[in-house]
């Protein structure tokens, strides 16, 4: 790939073009600029971060969140209004997502009041959509950053220690990798109701058997290399070893497929969701949303569109992310440059005689 | 090996009894099965309460449930299985309840899986051998948003532009010239894409394309082909001639003069015996003919390879048989198709062709015709089936095409090309083979997870397959369903793990089971 910015004097350019491409890339540079540079090239990466950041920053700041409480809707015996289980924090949308609101246009088709539309209820599908996109977020990071830790704990005590310990543990593994995850995800789900919290933690604690496979594979390569015996030679601790040694080589394993992790994370908040076993109403998530109104796709078509469009675009982005990164991480799969750019090359460096 | 097997099989077995008893303990605590009657204002909800106690056992603790119910559950290792009964089923034994979920689940998640892992390779190989192409990006870029679509969703979608839609244009079949040139452009453009090379080639090739789609798509239009499709003897020809041009390019013989010929006189004999096949259609009007036309035409086929193999004799033989047996799925699809116009008068007038609910048209579940039954089923299976495709295709186009990249930087690929080996028989022959590998294990993993069920799908589309099962037993707490599930769901991936285990060490030579 032509590389615009390095615009470097011609004698320059020459004695690098001695060296090859990927000497070229990481000569003298420490691992993250590399990582960085390359993740930076990726154009869909880079998108999908933006687009990734302004989604979450519209979700929340729009309808505002709920801080502390379960967020649950519970009527209120005095007053007989609706009132929400924690301190409300209010963002810049005039409606929210459990009010009903006199419906403006006819069937409530989406107009300049209600953008995304409005249900038979006369809801706020914008605001629906936005607390939807809340609550799956939640559920992703929290499964993320759980299972990545998790899997990262578990795979590098049981690569480093091996025996006894590493078989229990991997005894372990099995069994919860062999419960398939809808299954494990509906049990849990329905055992502890719907609320994006604890949904995000139990599903975070079952979803790291398959990073804890992978970061156990690593670990059983490197413990074997020369710098972790003169560490260990040199008295380092196990602790100091694992992670300050062997982590730091591994790192890219764990990011690719945390990323990864997530994008398949809110495909299956949704889907459970939408059989019923995740979110639940009164609480919203995407998927909620989708099975919710999923009669009515003949008569509102917009009830239906817009979740759907929004977890398209944060399972796309989180993807993209991670194929960014696996790109950035793994120099096998780096990008071959062009026949074209190839032939230039070899023009300049024959003086372009040929 | 056996040892390999058994040890294995034994470490699987403690880990599926594991498995088990977590899902039944948590299965057990996730609701209340009485719940309903506890809230119910019948008079007789009490007695009902005893009654369904004393079926379901309630009073022990779940703890000492689970060891009553595998005490049962293991009776099916000498084959007398009793898992209990589902109360939320009327009653029914459980192991029944499985049966014909289970059939009707393999019916719909094994042409998906097939036809995906078709389709995907295809696409992921051709992909890979146009790396960084505009058509590689487009489909890399497409493989993405598959693979980031919700299912549920995806699954209403085509049940409103798939069966609706389409239902209507079926009703009053037309396409108008502009339709067909755009669809001919496309088709010319992802084929140039696809064939890549000098432009000259491309155009050529988009040209034709174009003029192909576009000329057929008129003369189906003109001569009213939608409002009664067939196949006959010239789609059976043209068909045949496809799978024998396909069987010739995947094993890299395109040129190779004896498989032409017995491939060839193959198809020809598929032609010729259209007519007298008619008559065994007809008379032995049962499932099992497939097998019968599927025997004789592979037998034909080994002849074939026998007189005209020459110097290939062998793999000739091998050849023509695959393609005669290939060949008769364009014969059953014309029995389906001749009885179209009859479909069409039987079917509710509301429903339309195309079906989004169930797994057949009740009223004809029981017909005499096993052609028409399978034309009702193949129209309940279009719209499941594409769900489950375009989802698990994404997956094995990335998969084949990281799989393919990698095999064609090894060394061995390099001397193939530097031997002077023509590119088709360096993909077909010494890459594709070696992308196999990887892509075999998958497949086995995959095989072993369908069986489970489309749980999603299955419940858009109103299928009572495993995953119905499943949901079904969750919502009513029902814990004899959903562990007759799991337990079926669990042994098929025990078994799926351990074939992929052999199968990676059958094709690798590298690798050996009996290593540890």
């Amino acid at each position: 790939m032509p590389r615009k910015k390095m615009s470097a004097p011609r004698t320059e350019e020459l004695a690098l073009s001695e060296l090859t491409i990927e000497q070229r890339q990481t000569e003298g540079l420490s691992l993250s600029t590399v990582v960085r540079r390359r993740f930076f090239q990726h154009r869909a990466a880079v998108t999908s971060v933006i687009v990734l950041i302004a989604v979450v920053l519209l979700a929340f700041t729009s309808v505002g969140t709920i801080l502390g409480g379960t967020g649950k809707l519970a009527a209120d015996t005095e007053t007989a209004q609706i009132v929400l289980d924690g301190t409300r924090i209010a963002g810049w949308w005039p409606f929210d997502w459990y009010h009903n609101y006199p419906i403006t246009s006819p069937g409530g088709v989406p107009s300049w009041e209600h953008p995304f539309g409005q249900d038979t209820l006369g809801k706020d599908i914008f605001a629906r959509v936005m607390r939807g996109i809340q609550q799956s977020l939640t559920v992703v990071s929290l499964i993320g950053v759980l299972a990545t830790t998790l899997g990262v704990v578990i795979g590098s005590i049981s690569g480093y220690f091996r025996g006894w310990l590493d078989s229990l543990l991997m005894r372990t593994t099995d069994v919860i990798i062999i419960i398939p995850g809808l299954v494990l995800g509906a049990v849990l789900g329905r055992t502890v109701g719907g609320n994006a919290l604890s949904l995000g933690i139990l599903l975070g604690l079952v979803s790291w058997p398959g990073l804890a496979r992978l970061v156990r594979g690593e670990f059983l390569a490197l413990r074997e290399r020369e710098f972790v015996d003169a560490a260990r030679v040199a008295g380092a601790s196990p602790r100091r070893i694992i992670f300050s040694h062997i982590l730091p080589n591994s790192i890219g394993v764990i990011v690719v497929n945390a990323t990864l992790l997530m994008s398949a994370a809110i495909l299956t908040e949704t889907a459970l969701s939408f059989l019923g076993f995740g979110i639940t109403a009164p609480d919203i998530s995407l998927g909620q949303i989708i099975s919710q109104y999923n009669e009515a796709f003949k008569t509102r078509p917009w009830l239906f569109w817009w979740p759907g469009f929004f977890i398209v675009v944060i399972a796309l982005c989180i993807n993209f992310i991670g194929d960014g990164l696996r790109d950035a991480f793994d120099p096998r799969q780096r990008r071959m440059p062009k026949a074209t750019s190839l032939t230039r090359q070899f023009r300049e460096l024959t003086g372009g005689g040929n | 090996m056996i040892s390999f097997v058994s040890r294995r099989l034994l470490a699987t077995m403690a880990v599926l009894l594991v498995a088990s008893f977590v899902v039944y303990q948590l299965t057990a605590n996730s609701g209340d099965p009485l719940e309903d009657l506890r809230t119910s204002r019948d008079p007789q909800s009490v007695a009902k309460m005893a009654t369904l106690t004393e079926k379901l056992d309630l009073d022990t603790p779940t703890f000492f449930r689970y060891f009553k119910w595998i005490g049962n559950a293991a009776g099916c290792v000498i084959g007398q299985c009793n898992l209990g009964i589902s109360v939320s089923r009327g009653d029914e034994p459980v192991a029944s309840a499985l049966g014909s979920a289970m059939q009707s689940t393999l019916s719909l998640v094994l042409l998906a899986t097939v036809l995906s892992i078709l389709l995907g390779v295809a696409i992921g190989m051709t992909t890979a051998l146009r790396q960084y192409s505009g058509y590689d990006y487009t489909v890399t870029f497409a493989a993405f948003i598959f693979y980031s679509l919700p299912i549920f969703w995806v699954a209403v979608l085509l049940k409103e532009f798939g069966a609706i839609r389409f239902n209507e244009f079926l009703g009053d079949p037309h396409i108008p010239w502009w339709v067909a040139l755009t669809i001919g452009l496309v088709f010319g453009l992802v084929l140039s894409a696809i064939v890549g090379g000098r432009l000259i080639t491309r155009l050529k090739t988009a040209g034709v394309a174009l003029v192909l789609v576009t000329v057929t798509l008129v003369l189906l239009d003109i001569t009213q082909w939608f409002a009664n499709p067939s196949i006959g003897i010239v789609g059976v020809a043209l068909l045949g001639a496809g799978v024998g041009a396909i069987m010739l390019f995947v094993t890299s013989n395109l040129t190779k003069r004896t498989m032409q010929f017995s491939i060839g006189a193959t198809i020809l004999a598929v032609v010729a015996l259209w007519y007298p096949f008619q008559f065994l259609w007809f008379y032995l009007n049962t499932g099992w003919t497939i097998l019968i036309v599927a025997v004789i035409l592979a037998a034909i086929g080994v002849a074939a390879g026998f007189l005209l193999g020459g110097d290939d004799r062998t793999e000739a033989m091998r050849l023509s048989a695959v393609t005669g047996a290939i060949a008769t799925v364009p014969l059953v699809l014309d029995q389906m198709f001749m009885r179209w116009g009859d479909y069409t008068q039987l079917i509710p007038l509301r429903s339309g062709v195309i079906s989004t609910i169930g797994a057949n048209t009740p009223t004809l579940a029981n017909n005499s015709d096993t052609w028409l039954r399978m034309l009702d089923s193949s129209t309940h299976l279009v719209l499941p089936t594409l769900a489950l495709m375009i989802i698990s295709i994404a997956g094995y186009t990335r998969y084949t095409r990281a799989t393919l990249l990698e095999v064609l930087n090894q060394d061995y690929v390099r001397t193939a090309r530097a031997k002077g080996l023509p590119e088709t028989t360096v993909i077909m022959r010494h890459a594709f083979r070696n992308t196999l590998i990887p892509i075999a294990t998958i497949v086995a993993f995959d095989f072993g997870a369908v069986i489970g069920g489309a749980i999603i799908t299955e419940r858009v589309f109103a299928w009572q397959g495993m995953g119905a099962l499943f949901n079904q037993g969750l919502h009513a707490v029902d814990v004899n369903l959903v562990m007759g599930v799991f337990l079926v769901t669990g042994v098929a991936a025990v078994i799926a793990n351990i074939l992929a285990d052999l199968a990676y060490s059958a094709l690798d030579p590298r690798i050996r089971v009996t290593e540890k």
